[in-house]
């Protein structure tokens, strides 16, 4: 039981000191030309992305833009290129990464300042087009018994509502870069955790409608960058490949 | 001057702000919702444990009702809570699990059969009935008397914020984010709407509204070590009390939880205990039974947490470079639990600790948590001194909680105030009452204000750095305004906030940007976030008793003859350098379940002069009445039911109690 004592983050004892290169640009002042600054910080043991980032705001940029949240790996708001790979920077921890190491922000979505990019527009407007909410006639009856649910339906549905909306998905996706309305494998994946709920009364047909074009399904290059980098790990292979097949058979 | 007219003026995008924005729309009013962050990445989303609602469906849950809900709700607080809106809470907690069960969320559900869970460390069979299979399950969770925690796996306050936040777009509600209130407009006793800045571009809008809602969340980010996300920073209580108007109740009721991660004291959920996880310390003993050993880990949070700083205080901690912790086991659920329902603990430890929990015990230390205090409002959401303004979710003192709330009370008061509080805004709006006239003059000033006061900010070179100041106060809450607090340290604390304050108006930034500035952010956010630190710390060294997470190692005694109140606070003059103290009596007369012991540790606590009599009044009833249905001795006790909105007025159906108009 001790043993993991061992193993703990907190006690390593090596102190390394760490190049930090940031694309830094800000798109509201007309002077501003994207470009790489280096930052370097000595680590400390537990040191994760968030309080690199944080202590370089701190003590060496003042102006420098990033977004944290819970800084736990739930919101969602952290993602960036870390080292060219979309991730979370916030549960990234720097052991993990060798001493220099490069963040910039996420492509594809419209740029804030530095690393924050508006991921939230993108959300809005995914979850207005694709209707990512349950279709029902009726409303419910808040005073009655609610509807009864498979137990394992409830599970397969909660496994595909994780998402966490934090674009690294799309960051990935070469059909993404390529066509700006293309929904992604977080639209594809919505669309497949709405399908699969019984509440949901849309048939599809309706799914189709929404998603049985190149701007959804038949889009898809199956090249799966989006799989990989997901960072709820989501078994978004699995569903591209269902609803593709899914929608192939309505028409 | 940018100005923007709406009927309801929604800040914040939490589960409170966007269920009561969704509330009045479907009234038909016309409603804006702003955050900080897009909504859905409101703290909110970090909930991981589950919901409070009496449903009764799992077989550990039988029996449960709103009576019993109820009764651990007000123990939990330690009487400091309104009973009434207590009830109102308890009775529509059910109607909102079901109603967000109806918008989406994929509550795990009751299997039939027999099962294996781990209780009190011991392998038990629980058996489902197969009439309650497929309705909504729940889990035990702290502090109460059933399983009563509905929960989606361990991803309950995401499922719950992504349905809410859904929903309203399918109610097609503007949400606007990155937007920071930074000002109430308000006159004569009337709010009026909001300054608002833009965090990106920096423009300030004026929002007029005839209802103005605060849903801001929590103070967490005042202490150096919090569970909450890095937003949650009270300035929606900074706004409020700013007005030199609304009252702000109960400051000091400040929750800590037993479980967080060190360092980076990101929280694993009550769940971790509630499944049967223990909490060990430097040799391995399970050492809560020692304590409490009836409830053992499942006390009350800050019953464990008091005892776990108390245990570590003996020497029993285990050292680290970041301080003593202990350590929290779930190796005793097995693997196949920890991967699929608490999984989202293993991730933290993977990541963040660079363990598997399934084999490797947690370290963990009690760390700041949950903002008991907030807006003081009245049963209707409605500021009890500024009118139309009103506040639901953490950010309110509504006052459900009371010096401590029970682990998933708290995302079901969110859904539960934004769900009433809304019909009360709706009628406050419908009403002839909510007429406003007021002239652009008003609004011109208050957005000029602002303006001026950023413009003072970025101009003047003053010698103090924002981030020196906030990191004092950051640790002068942890040590002095903690778990155990005592007079000589609290006086300390309150004296050195009032210097940080002072040193706060002398500000020097080194970037000159109207636009994204996070350095500008910081700073203007500082002086608000210091004056609710003064609140809290001042309303802790006044109240010489301990009641619920406030624990005065000086005044170990709960005293309900001096101090069942509620602690006011409010600041009278900008220039002013402590808060204005007042209290409000809670009646022990109209209880419903009149003050008595907690049940933890020993009955320790000074009577209040009216306690015996309405022991004994409450006794009379209860006899007169045996043999009478709940509802009907409930009634007789405390009447309530004429205070909740018409539609959230009729019974709860559960297995056991059928519908008697269906
Ligand atoms: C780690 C963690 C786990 C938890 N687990 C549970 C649990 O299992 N069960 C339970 O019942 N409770 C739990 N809680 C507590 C619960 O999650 C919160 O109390 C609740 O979600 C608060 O919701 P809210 O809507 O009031 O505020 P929040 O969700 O905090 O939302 C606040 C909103 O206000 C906005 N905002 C803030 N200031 C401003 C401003 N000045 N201008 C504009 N917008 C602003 C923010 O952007 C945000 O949208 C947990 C808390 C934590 C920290
Ligand atoms: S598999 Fe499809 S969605 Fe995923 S990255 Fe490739 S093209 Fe994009
Ligand atoms: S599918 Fe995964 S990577 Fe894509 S947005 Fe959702 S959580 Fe992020
Ligand atoms: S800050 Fe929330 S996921 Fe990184």
């Amino acid at each position: 039981m001790q043993a993991n004592a061992r193993n703990l983050i907190m006690n390593e004892t090596t102190t390394r000191t760490l190049t930090i290169q940031i694309l830094r640009h800000n798109p509201q002042d007309p002077e501003s030309e994207p470009r790489f600054e280096s930052y370097q910080l000595d680590e400390a043991p537990g040191m994760t992305l968030f309080i690199a980032l944080n202590q370089i705001r701190d003590e060496q940029a003042p102006s420098l833009q990033f977004d944290f949240v819970c800084r736990a790996g739930i919101c969602g708001s952290c993602g960036m290129l870390i080292n060219g790979r979309p991730g979370l920077a916030c549960r990234t921890l720097t052991s993990k990464l060798g001493p220099e190491i490069t963040l910039a922000p996420l492509p594809v979505f419209k740029l804030i300042g530095d690393l924050s990019v508006d991921t939230g527009a993108w959300a809005r407007q995914m979850g207005e087009r694709l209707e990512t909410w349950v279709h029902q006639e009726s409303e419910p009856d808040i005073d009655r018994l609610e509807e009864r649910m498979d137990p394992d339906r409830a599970e397969e549905i909660y496994e595909l509502d994780r998402c966490i909306e934090c674009g690294c998905c799309i960051a990935a996706c070469g059909t993404a870069r390529m066509r700006k309305d293309f929904v992604g494998a977080a639209g594809i994946n919505k669309m497949a955790r709405f399908r699969l709920d019984p509440r949901d009364e849309r048939s599809d047909e309706d799914f189709y409608e929404l998603v049985g074009s190149d701007d959804g399904v038949f889009g898809c290059m199956t090249l799966l960058g989006c799989n990989d980098v997901c960072p709820k790990e989501l078994p978004l292979q699995t569903q591209l490949a269902f609803m593709r097949r899914k929608m192939a058979s309505v028409k | 001057m940018k100005l923007v007219y709406t009927d309801v003026l929604v800040i914040g995008g939490g589960l409170a702000g966007l269920r009561a924005a969704i509330g009045v729309k479907r009234r038909g009013l016309d409603t804006v919702v702003l955050s900080l962050v897009p909504a859905k990445r409101s703290h909110s989303a970090a909930a991981q444990g589950g919901m409070q609602a009496s449903l009764a469906n799992s077989a550990m849950g039988r029996g449960d009702n709103e009576d019993v809900h109820f009764e651990d709700t007000v123990k939990g607080s330690d009487w400091g809570c309104d009973q009434q809106v207590a009830r109102m809470f308890v009775h529509t907690a059910p109607k909102a699990v079901r109603e967000l069960a109806g918008w989406g969320v994929p509550w795990n559900r009751v299997r039939s059969g027999e099962r294996e869970a781990v209780v009190n460390a011991e392998k038990i069979t629980i058996s489902e009935s197969p009439e309650a299979h497929g309705l909504i399950t729940a889990r035990d969770f702290g502090g109460t008397k059933k399983w009563r925690t509905c929960y989606t796996s361990d991803g309950t306050g995401h499922a719950m914020l992504f349905a809410l936040g859904d929903q309203s777009i399918a109610n097609g509600i503007p949400v606007m984010e990155r937007k920071e209130a930074l000002a109430l407009i308000h006159e004569g006793g009337r709010c009026y709407g909001a300054v608002v800045r833009d965090l990106v571009t920096g423009e300030l809008t004026s929002f007029v509204a005839r209802a103005t809602v605060i849903a801001t969340g929590g103070y967490g980010r005042i202490y150096k070590v919090s569970t909450n996300g890095i937003i949650c920073e009270g300035t929606g209580m900074g706004i409020a009390l700013e007005t030199g108007v609304a009252e702000l109740g109960n400051m000091e009721a400040v929750q800590f939880h037993p479980t967080a991660i060190v360092p980076a004291g990101i929280l694993t959920t009550e769940g971790c205990r509630g499944d049967g996880g223990l909490l060990r310390d430097v040799d391995g003993h399970r050492f809560m039974p020692d304590y409490e050993p009836e409830k053992k880990e499942l006390a009350s949070r800050d019953v464990v947490s008091r005892r776990m700083t108390e245990h570590m205080r003996k020497g029993k901690g285990v050292k680290s470079p970041y301080g003593d912790h202990l350590w929290l086991d779930i190796t005793v659920l097995g693997r196949a639990h920890v991967e699929k329902n608490l999984r989202e603990v293993k991730d933290i430890c993977h990541y963040f600790l660079g363990i598997d929990p399934a084999v490797d015990w947690i370290p963990v230390r009690p760390t700041q948590h949950y903002s008991m205090g907030g807006i003081r409002t009245r049963h209707t959401g409605e500021s009890t001194t500024l009118k139309g303004l009103f506040a639901c979710g953490e950010a309110a003192c509504w006052d459900l909680h009371g010096f401590n709330r029970l682990g998933g009370n708290s995302v079901a008061e969110t859904v539960v105030a934004g769900m009433i509080v809304s019909e009360f805004i709706a009628d406050f709006c419908q009403s002839d009452e909510s007429e406003i006239s007021i002239p652009t003059s008003l609004v011109r000033e208050f957005h000029a204000r602002e303006q001026g006061r950023l413009d003072e900010l970025l101009a003047t070179k003053g010698s103090e750095r924002t981030s020196d100041i906030r990191r004092r106060m950051e640790e002068i809450m942890i040590d002095k305004v903690g778990i155990f607090r005592t007079g000589v340290e609290l006086d300390e604390a309150v004296e050195e906030l009032q210097q940080l304050l002072h040193r706060s108006r002398n500000l020097g930034l080194q970037s000159s940007v109207h636009g994204a500035n996070p350095e500008l952010v910081a700073a203007y956010r500082l002086q608000k976030m210091l004056k609710v630190a003064l609140c809290v710390a001042l309303g802790a060294r006044e109240r010489t008793e301990s009641r619920g997470a406030h624990s005065r190692e000086d005044h170990p005694q709960r005293d309900d003859s001096n101090w069942l109140k509620r602690t006011l606070t409010t600041w009278k003059n900008e220039n002013d350098t402590l808060p204005t103290i007042d209290y409000e009596p809670i009646d022990v007369a109209g209880m419903e379940l009149p003050p008595g012991f907690r049940g933890y540790g020993q009955a320790n606590h000074r009577n209040h002069p009216d306690t015996e009599a309405r022991v004994s009044e409450v006794t009379a009833i209860r006899e007169q009445l045996e043999g009478a249905d709940r509802f009907e001795i409930q009634n007789r006790l405390m009447p309530y039911k004429h205070l909740l909105p018409e539609r959230y007025r009729e019974r709860n159906e559960r297995l056991e109690e059928p519908n008697p108009s269906s």
